[in-house]
């Protein structure tokens, strides 16, 4: 119990998310990605749009990715709640306040339009793509990457953590 | 009954991304900075066993559940996978979270992680109303 408990080893919690993507193949039919999740909030949102990226959008088929990411909160409650010793901090102190939100909000604005240009992200290219030998997948795996090492650099330099 | 597999694929990927720390900001800053192997090891690894899964499926000929062939959808490439993976990358150093770990954030109580969710679909929104104008 107390093995589960403790925050859980790379050579653990890689192989269970490798699992994921045969998982989805098998049991639900279909590949695995988590950002087209916002497509879909956003065709559900707006029945009535204009907007060809959501009115053309078949969310009611990708159903089940909307049920995905219900399942991750989920797990991710009983998670902290049942299977950890200690508080389970994911954010630092200084974003638990409005500025933080800013912060947040901003990052997050370039997470749902970064992930739905490049078509995937993390899950849906690097664990999904990179696993099937996509090349697409691959840039956007290196892009991701070098997008992160001009915003730690930049952010180091220009708006440190307090 | 797709979608009870698909709860529970979920609820284990959720646990997963929490109990490994996948969805930590201090774990998204130390592999951008190069500090520790985790995040590199854990993505490695994912990768590993997924590719050997696919091959495996392949390989064996496995069908899915209901009896249908299980196809893997081609990633197109265009000009949005580099400028748009650029723009997420950064996104994800800020928020500490690619897209599982903002709704496992949430869900292991950082509520302060709405705002990131908030952020990601007026992101995803913005890119929707965009689309025609951007280069492909």
């Amino acid at each position: 119990m107390e093995l589960l408990t403790q925050p859980w080893p790379w050579y653990i919690g890689g192989p269970l998310i490798g699992l994921t993507v045969p998982a989805l193949l098998l049991l639900v039919g279909k590949p695995f990605g988590i950002s087209s999740s916002f497509r879909h909030l956003g065709s559900i949102c707006s029945p009535k749009t204009s907007i060809a990226y959501l009115r053309e959008n078949d969310w009611r088929s990708e159903l089940w990715s909307l049920v995905f990411v219900v399942g991750v909160i989920a797990g991710s409650f009983i998670a902290s709640h049942y299977l950890s010793d200690s508080v389970v901090r994911l954010l630092p102190d200084h974003y638990h306040q409005w500025s933080g939100g800013l912060r947040l909000f901003i990052g997050g604005l370039l997470v749902g339009f970064g992930t739905r240009y490049a078509d995937g992200c993390t899950s849906g290219h690097s664990i999904m793509g990179l696993s099937s030998l996509k090349w697409p997948s691959l840039v956007a795996t290196i892009c991701f990457f070098i997008g992160g090492l001009i915003a730690i650099n930049a952010l180091d330099l220009w708006a440190p953590a307090p | 009954m797709n979608l009870i597999f698909s709860l529970l694929a979920g609820s284990i990927f959720g646990a997963v991304l929490t109990k490994s720390e996948v969805a930590s900001w201090f774990r998204i800053q130390k592999m951008f900075r190069f500090e520790e192997a985790h995040m590199f090891l854990i993505i490695g690894s994912a990768v590993a066993v997924g590719a050997v899964s696919i091959l495996l499926i392949q390989k064996l000929g496995l069908h899915t559940l209901e009896g249908r062939e299980v196809v893997i959808r081609e990633k197109s490439y265009h000009k949005g996978v580099v400028i748009g993976g650029v723009l997420f990358g950064m996104g994800w150093v800020v928020t500490g979270a690619c897209p599982g770990p903002i709704y496992a954030q949430i869900g292991a109580g950082e509520y302060w992680a709405a705002f990131s969710f908030l952020g990601a679909f007026c992101g995803a929104y913005l890119y929707a109303w965009l689309r025609p104008r951007l280069p492909h």
